[in-house]
């Protein structure tokens, strides 16, 4: 993301977070938060005016996005708040079709003025546009619904929750890692509510109210004689749920081989928090790897972003085509690969299924940006590359009728594109746990938890990191290690895959900000997965010194 | 146009600290219009325009600080913002690192803005597309590319008399272009102040050149070997060291330049004594603001002198806290170098690696600064002085610092992009020896 895109709040220090702030963000007062503003009604009485305008010039197909985008950002660090951010955006952004060709135009005047106004200039952009256009856009049909609503499934509120709740949360952390010994804690809370209301042409008009959460710390232990430090993130996930995410029940706790306490549907940050400082003063005094060729066991905290990397990426069909070729790179799965429908992606147990449904997840949504219902469809089938991730303008390329609902605008302001949708891995059908797996592996390395990442521009060779590292000896696990990193290729990595733990070991963490797109816009995506087996992997001792 | 005076900025700023009941008030002014068109596939793809200006007002009671904002810039929404940051900041918890709003300052006169680069119209932004496009045709070539452009200004005003006014310019614009039968692939990235220097069709000309060269290229062993980086390639690896020269962070023991027992690495000569970098915000090849947004003058500073860490970026609070003047970060840094060519850095290379581009580079390790990355869109076999052929792209593990007590020769100084973020600079290219690639990637 570029440096230029974040103001620096006043009052935070040097190295503090950076706030994303466009010219139409404003900083409000919490309680502006749960004010409706506009209810569905009078929102389509505005919608209805940008759509008949733009049918008066000539547009051929139309979408209306009325927006309105919340966040808070509650951060601190040891016993201090260092800062609370509300944030509104606010406006509609219209799109078009005329003489064949899109035409985008947004404005934060949300009246009828401003409707007509914007709508004008989103059929004046397209006729423009259009004297560039080779061929005209061809959109796949997708059914009209009519007036429908979607809410994210959620029992509280997180923007009703007072801020002083989170706040004596987040010092409560902070004081239980200062107490177990930890040198410095910064911990965070930010929350998310998309209020989006979509109208086409089409005679969709669609009301939804979304709401994702992500709690996060970074822990650092230092060891003052050798100078050696280590950071313990939160083993949080960011998730599309509301505030009961902060519950900590007892039953969604899981306790991992190696004696890791990790979390599922709920999250316990006070308890993550003293176990992260006892966690990073292992992790200095962790032997270092001898590298060489592991069996790598990995946890779904872990593998979540392997999985990001690796094929949600390259199954992004305007990868594929190109269209992403001068920033993110295209894809090794081009269409021939796909065309043949034997290209050997990972091995049998290798079943990937994208999805904008799975409740709970950063994905799930109703409805996509472009008014087509979510749903799930298979990318990998037992191994084989059977499908991409597409939207209504791309799926003719491929020879199917229906778009996969995967078109995404990070706001009202800018234009919505194919962004991807949860690329999740199916759990194992035999009963398998992690300790079982880990039961039957001679020399192995078992990880928990993603940290450094690299990939090239065509999803052929990687590099992960982790956070802790536990050596397998013989089926056993012998303690931690440190300095590990392993590298591949996405191919013979998946076709590596030798099992995937049940169901039971289910989970679904993600990424609130993966970036795509010039301008850059983000999205919000998790990748579920048990935990899983790769054998013979290539791990690379990663200390130097300085 | 959204961009005001220094005058009218400043009435219209006095207007609102005239509106403050708090303790101290600090308000924040900026607008900018800004301009881009995409391609890809030969054929542009999206196209965009934003105006916009946004007044932000800092109220602070004591230690508490409430920051509100706004774009609608009437008496009467200049009124509501302050209270509403007044209100806030009485909810507001004590920050106490909360440092008082700096008093009048002195600031250089900047030379950040170019006026043609304010008038781009989109005729000639179209015209710049097209000269870049119609060269890929011509070769048979596919090119996709990104060109921005952005104009605006910024000010500053406090309580205690402090006022600071800016206005800049500036266009970015990066190409890659990849051979018909995606076999090869160049890239090239233009960044100035002044768009009158940024030729499409020349930049392009030389990502064809890249994509046409690198094709059909050779897998050789990974390993280490004396490299030539590009500028381009360079800034990626050394704005790792730039971004972490914070001082509380080496002071708090959690940085490459913090030592064992509290210390820093400062006063340390940490890399080769041919190593000098230094920001100058009057560097008429890259002028920066005069001026941060907190106030503090931005002068030209000396990081690296002959190998040695000089300085370490301060924030206000741990400047106050360390009783130092405490220096703030730079917009832009800037690297010595020597006097050859990258052509004549090859002709005395025995042996080596040309990369002129690096991507997706990670912190593998923050206590070394271990970065992990591969090179892209053409990396090349130097054998006798002379390029031999194209090779496979490589996967390193490398730290700059490692890399910097490596030097072989530091070539001339030019204006380059970042492409992780975006960020300008004025860096040589550099010859490396062993430099570690760890493996080898399939990628074109």
């Amino acid at each position: 993301m570029k440096r230029r895109d974040f103001i620096q709040l006043a009052g935070m220090g040097a190295g503090a977070m950076m706030l994303p702030m466009d010219g139409f963000t404003q900083i409000v007062d919490p309680s502006r938060m749960l004010d409706p503003l506009l209810d569905a009604s009078q929102k389509k009485v505005l919608a209805d005016v940008a759509l008949n305008t733009t049918k008066s010039l000539g547009a051929t197909y139309t979408d209306v996005r009325i927006g309105r985008y919340l966040n808070q950002f509650v951060i601190t660090r040891e016993k201090k708040v260092q800062n609370i951010v509300n944030t509104e955006s606010y406006g509609v952004g219209i799109r078009v079709i005329a003489n064949g060709t899109w035409g985008f135009a947004a404005s934060n005047n949300v009246t009828t003025e401003g409707m007509k106004k914007t709508a004008e200039r989103a059929v004046a952009i397209a006729k423009a546009n259009s004297k560039f256009q080779k061929e005209p856009v061809k959109l796949a049909a997708t059914p009209s619904y009519g007036e429908v609503s979607w809410k994210t499934p959620q029992t509280k509120n997180g923007f009703e929750v007072p801020v002083k709740e989170k706040v004596d949360l987040l010092l409560a952390a902070n004081a239980k890692a200062l107490e177990k010994g930890a040198n410095f804690v910064n911990s965070q809370m930010f929350l998310v509510n998309e209020q989006k209301y979509f109208a086409s042409s089409e005679g969709s008009y669609i009301d939804q109210d979304i709401y994702r959460i992500f709690p996060n710390f970074a822990v650092t232990m230092i060891d003052r004689a050798s100078g050696q430090f280590k950071n313990r993130p939160a083993f949080a996930a960011p998730m599309g749920m509301g505030y009961e995410y902060m519950d900590g029940k007892a039953e969604d706790k899981i306790l991992l081989p190696g004696g890791v306490t990790t979390y599922n549907k709920s999250y316990d940050m006070i308890e993550d928090a003293g176990f992260a400082a006892e966690q990073a003063k292992q992790m200095i005094a962790a032997k270092s790897v001898e590298p060489g060729k592991y069996d790598l066991v990995l946890e779904p905290s872990h593998l979540w972003l392997t999985i990001h990397e690796s094929v949600g990426h390259p199954t992004e069909l305007d990868r594929v085509l190109g269209y992403e070729a001068n920033y993110a790179g295209t894809s090794f799965l081009t269409l021939d690969k796909w065309q043949t429908k034997k290209f050997n992606f990972g091995s049998k147990q290798v079943n990937f299924v994208a999805d904008k449904t799975q409740v709970g997840s950063l994905g799930a949504v109703g409805y996509d940006d472009e008014g087509v219902k979510c749903k799930s469809w298979d990318l990998i089938k037992d191994g084989i590359l059977v499908n991409y991730q597409a939207i209504r303008d791309q799926v003719g390329i491929i020879g199917q009728s229906e778009s996969h609902g995967c078109c995404y605008s990070q706001s009202w302001a800018d234009v919505q594109f194919q962004r991807m949708a949860n690329v999740s891995l199916q759990p194992g059908k035999e009963q398998l746990t992690p300790a079982q797996m880990i039961a039957g592996v001679e020399k192995g390395v078992y990880i928990v938890k993603d940290s450094s990442f690299s990939i090239d521009q065509q999803r052929y060779n990687f590099q992960f990191g982790g956070v802790l590292f536990f050596e397998i000896k013989n089926g056993k696990i012998e303690g931690m290690l440190k300095d590990v990193a392993y590298q591949a290729n996405s191919q013979e990595f998946w076709n590596s895959c030798a099992q995937v733990c049940d169901a039971r070991d289910y989970r679904v963490p993600g990424a609130f900000n993966d970036g795509k797109g010039q301008p850059g816009q983000i999205n919000a995506v998790s990748h579920g997965s048990a935990t899983a087996r790769f054998n013979g992997v290539n791990v690379i001792n990663t200390a130097r010194t300085i | 146009m959204l961009i005001l005076t220094k005058e009218e900025a400043q009435a219209l700023m006095k207007k609102v600290l005239a509106f403050s009941k708090a303790d101290e008030c600090e308000v924040n002014l900026t607008g900018s219009n800004a301009g881009n068109v995409r391609y890809a596939r030969n054929s542009v793809s999206t196209s965009g325009g934003i105006s916009q200006m946004s007044l932000a007002v800092a109220s602070a009671f004591g230690k508490k600080l409430g920051i509100a904002t706004i774009n609608e810039l009437d008496d009467a929404s200049l009124e509501k913002v302050v209270r509403r940051s007044e209100e806030l900041a009485q909810l507001a918890p004590e920050n106490p690192e909360f440092v008082s709003f700096l008093g009048p300052q002195k600031y250089a006169e900047p030379v950040t803005f170019i006026p043609a680069t304010a008038a781009i119209t989109p005729k000639l932004r179209a015209d710049n597309v097209a000269a870049s496009l119609k060269v890929a045709r011509d070769a048979k070539a596919i090119a996709a590319g990104f060109l921005e452009d952005n104009s605006g200004f910024s000010a500053m005003m406090n309580s205690h008399g402090l006022f600071a006014y800016n206005t800049t310019t500036y266009t970015n614009f990066s190409i890659t272009v990849r051979t018909e039968d995606g076999k090869g692939s160049g890239y090239a990235t233009r960044g100035f102040n002044d768009v009158a220097k940024l030729d499409t069709k020349a930049a392009t000309e030389i990502a064809i050149e890249k994509a046409v060269k690198s094709a059909t290229a050779k897998a050789i062993e990974p390993g280490k070997y004396t490299v030539i980086l590009e500028p381009a390639a360079a800034a990626v690896l050394l704005e790792n060291i730039f971004f972490a020269l914070d001082a509380r962070q080496a002071d708090e023991g959690r940085s490459f330049l913090s030592l064992p027992g509290g210390k820093t690495r400062q006063g340390e000569k940490l890399m080769d004594e041919r190593v000098n970098i230094y920001s100058d915000p009057l560097n008429p090849e890259l002028p920066t603001s005069t001026w941060t947004n907190d106030g503090r003058p931005q002068e030209k500073t000396t990081w690296i002198e002959k190998g040695v860490v000089k300085n370490l970026t301060f924030s206000r609070y741990w400047a106050e806290k360390k009783g130092v003047k405490g220096i703030p970060s730079p917009d832009a840094f800037i690297m010595e170098g020597g006097t050859k060519s990258v052509a004549e850095l090859i002709k005395g290379t025995k042996k080596g690696i040309l990369v002129t581009r690096l991507w997706y580079i990670r912190t593998v390790d923050p206590q070394s600064l271990l970065l992990t990355g591969l090179t892209r869109d053409g990396t090349f076999y130097i054998e006798n002085g002379e390029i031999k052929y194209p090779i496979k792209n490589f996967r390193f593990n490398e730290s700059p610092i490692i890399m910097l007590n490596n030097l072989e020769e530091l070539g001339k100084v030019e204006r380059t992009v970042s492409v992780e973020s975006n960020t300008n600079y004025l860096l040589p290219p550099l010859k490396i020896r062993d430099f570690t690639f760890s493996s080898l990637s399939d990628a074109v």
